[in-house]
């Protein structure tokens, strides 16, 4: 199953070494992982897909990622509810016979068309991680030429119908 | 007017140091008695400082012998082992110590020299990505950009190697950095917002367990290293004692309960005892403090104490749950712990008819080996270098086994008496290790128990005893083997010794001469009553050569893959 786990971090040399060496040394799989500043300075934000088997592995991925002197903070967010974004660029096939199609396709995606070349397009998408892999396989048949993804950065949603709230409300 | 001198003295006081004296004033700050080292070239600047210092500095004959004596002074002291190595190859030699001593959560602080840093990352000579390379084998490293840095990354690499669980902990220093001349900088406070070790338990957790022992009808505690880390080898006891509850060791935690304790029972594992297997098979609630659940102790997991209820004390979050489903998770120092769980005075299991099993066991299932007048058994040697040094030596070993050997016949006493390679397995660690116990403890008497093998991994470092005239006996289980590995040739791989036995030997009476340091050889038991009281009465250094039988094997032993109920080789008294 796909989990997403958040982090914040001490911006220093080393700590992105240090936690994908983790993954590597303790057998775990990373699908994506993103790397940006956070609102505060010298905190990174990390936001890591994984992909495990039950919630034992998740439950040690966090642990071994909090021992990390230089992680702030380990947040498993997948149960919850978030906003999560990825951005692919996507460049491909186009002739002037297909155009109008594709351009039938862009826009219910939301997605931008950035740099037109003679024969191709480069398309910029962005969206959770299942509208952009719809949106790819419908550009399949075009040709894509080359394909760029981010890989998801995510956080929490400003308001949370967490199980505690739920449960208050029903007591009441 | 008195003001303005008060100002200039500070000023004058605030004078300028290059990055080798700040370096080693922050080691004296740290109170650093023993350096292990070895000069090279990105490191010259600083030895060039440890010319002066009064710290005393250790040459070893080789670096990955440094970093050994360094493990085994920190397992004796709980201090914090000090090591300096130059850039390149000197700092890849220390790499199986840095493997060692995480496995083993043994607290180090080393430093590695490093090119200057306006030509790290070009491939320069002696460069090596040490950073890189250390990652996942330390518990923090770093690698100074800053010569203001290194006072306060050297207080925090001390606090990180000592708090919480400790490790070891790595410093890259460019030889520019400690060249570089700056005002000494005002000291700043340790912050580390993303390392908050839990020392005090959850006092709900504390509840549950004090609950589950006063239900347990066959309870046990499994007692680690975590124990020796903590110093709550006194608590341990008085625990156990108020509760009435057996004790079971790991390798690595021997000596953190008397062994000759009534409610000891040994130690489990793969070359554990009988009682101390089965009671942990047996058992219906298992209070682990401070192991780790490692495989050689659990066997096959399916088969690990399948009626019990698992609590699980440690200072690791991460180790709970890791291998073992934990029922009552305790996040805590052990003796924080310890001292929580004594003051609930919770109501004593009732538990005769478990007792009474157990010291069944004890009489009908010792340690046992057929005596032989025609050769000499090593588990006799160790009975003898047991009762002729009351128990109390330090005994240092190396890998294979006569390291089983020696957990299994010599009975400790008290607390940080026993260094050995655990997690890792690390042969050639014996020798070099004893030199560092050896430092950290200049009464005790340490006995290096080794194998032929590993003796032959670190040899060079018989210097570095005869320089510093260390009182070790360094005694070879000398077997002409690599006996572990042969052991399982024997039972897993039909016999086929592959390259495990009759190695060419030099002989290490001449080999221990060459090196000023009188050796025996010692083929029976009578020459062994005879050298043994004379050697132990000195202070000497002495190299043993124990022939011993070539064919003995660990015995009881779990064959890889089974249960911890599946013993090999018990035998009944």
């Amino acid at each position: 199953m796909k989990r997403i786990i958040t982090l914040t971090v001490n911006n220093r040399p080393g700590v992105l070494n240090r936690i994908t060496n983790l993954f590597s040394k303790r057998n775990y799989n990373i699908e994506s992982i993103t790397v940006g500043h956070s609102e505060i300075e010298d905190v990174s934000r990390i936001t890591c897909v994984v992909n495990v088997e039950n919630d034992q592995v998740i439950e040690q991925i966090t642990k071994q990622l909090n021992k990390q002197i230089d992680v702030l903070k380990v947040t498993d967010i997948s149960e919850q509810s978030i906003v999560a974004r990825e951005l692919a660029l996507i460049k491909v096939l186009s002739t002037p016979n297909t155009r109008s199609e594709m351009n039938a396709l862009i826009e219910p995606f939301r997605a931008s068309i950035v740099d037109v070349g003679k024969d191709t397009l480069v398309i910029q998408i962005t969206g959770e991680s299942d509208k952009i892999e719809a949106f790819i396989e419908l550009m399949k048949p075009y040709g894509i030429k080359e394909l760029a993804r981010t890989g998801a950065t995510a956080f929490l949603r400003g308001t949370q119908r967490s199980s505690n709230q739920v449960k208050n409300i029903s007591i009441v | 007017m008195l003001q303005e001198t008060a100002l200039t003295n500070t000023k004058a006081e605030n004078k300028s140091l290059n990055g080798s004296e700040l370096l080693l004033q922050a080691l004296e700050k740290e109170k650093v008695e023993v350096i292990f080292g070895y000069p090279g070239g990105a490191v010259l600047p600083i030895y060039d400082k440890i010319y002066d210092s009064k710290i005393l500095h250790v040459l070893p004959r080789h670096e990955q012998g440094g970093i050994h004596a360094a493990e085994g002074y920190a397992r004796i002291t709980g201090k914090p082992g000090v090591v300096i190595v130059t850039s390149g190859p000197g700092a890849t030699n220390i790499v199986t110590g840095l493997t060692d001593a995480m496995i083993d959560s043994l607290p180090l602080v080393v430093f590695t020299g490093q090119v200057a840093t306006g030509v790290i990352g070009t491939d320069a000579f002696q460069e090596a990505d040490i950073l890189g390379i250390t990652t996942p084998i330390t518990k923090y490293n770093y690698q100074v950009r800053n010569i203001e840095d290194i006072p306060h990354i050297i207080k925090e690499a001390f606090y990180i190697a000592t708090s919480g669980r400790p490790g070891p902990v790595l410093i890259d220093i460019p030889r520019d950095i400690a060249t570089a001349v700056t005002e000494v900088p005002e000291e700043r406070e340790i912050y580390l917002p993303g390392y908050q070790p839990t020392l005090k338990p959850n006092y709900l957790q504390i509840r549950k367990l004090t609950e589950a022992v006063s239900r347990a009808k066959k309870p046990v505690i499994l007692a680690g290293a975590g124990v020796l880390h903590s110093k709550a080898s006194c608590q341990l006891k008085e625990y156990a004692e108020q509760q009435n509850i057996p004790v079971v060791h790991t390798l690595l935690g021997l000596g953190g309960f008397p062994a000759e304790h009534e409610l000891s029972l040994g130690m489990a594992g793969m070359h554990g005892c009988y009682t101390a297997n089965m009671a942990l098979y047996e058992s219906d609630l298992l209070i682990n403090i401070g192991a780790r659940f490692d495989d050689r102790l659990t066997g096959n997991l399916k088969h690990f104490a399948p009626n019990a209820t698992v609590a699980h004390i440690d200072i690791d979050p991460a180790e709970i749950g890791k291998n073992v489903p934990t029922e009552i998770p305790v996040v805590a120092d052990a003796k924080e712990a310890l001292i929580e769980l004594i003051a609930q005075e919770g109501k004593p299991p009732s538990h005769h008819e478990w007792l009474k099993t157990l010291a069944g066991w004890k009489i009908e299932y010792p340690y046992v080996y057929e005596n032989n007048a025609n050769t000499l058994k090593p588990q006799k040697v160790l009975e003898m270098l047991y009762q002729k040094t009351n128990g109390e030596a330090i005994v240092v070993t190396d890998v294979g086994q006569h390291q089983m050997w020696a957990a299994q016949y010599y009975r400790f006493g008290k607390a940080n008496r026993w260094v050995t390679s655990g997690g890792l397995g690390t042969m050639g660690f014996g020798l070099p290790a004893s030199i560092g116990a050896a430092l950290a403890d200049k009464d005790a008497t340490v006995l290096a128990v080794l194998g032929d093998g590993g003796f032959q991994m670190c040899t060079q470092e018989l210097a570095v005893i005869r320089e510093l005239n260390l009182p070790i006996k360094i005694v070879i289980l000398n077997n002409v083997a690599l006996g572990m590995v042969r052991q399982w040739q024997e039972l897993f791989y039909e016999e086929r010794y592959s390259h495990s036995k009759n190695p060419v030997q030099p002989s290490f009476v001449k080999l221990a001469e060459a090196y000023n340091i009188k050796g025996y050889v010692i083929e029976s038991e009578a020459k062994a009553e005879e050298v043994l009281a004379e050697v132990l009465q000195n202070r000497e250094p002495v190299l043993l050569d124990f022939r011993i039988d070539a064919n003995e094997n660990v015995y009881p032993m779990i064959a890889p893959g089974k249960g911890i109920n599946e013993m090999v080789g018990v035998k009944q008294k």
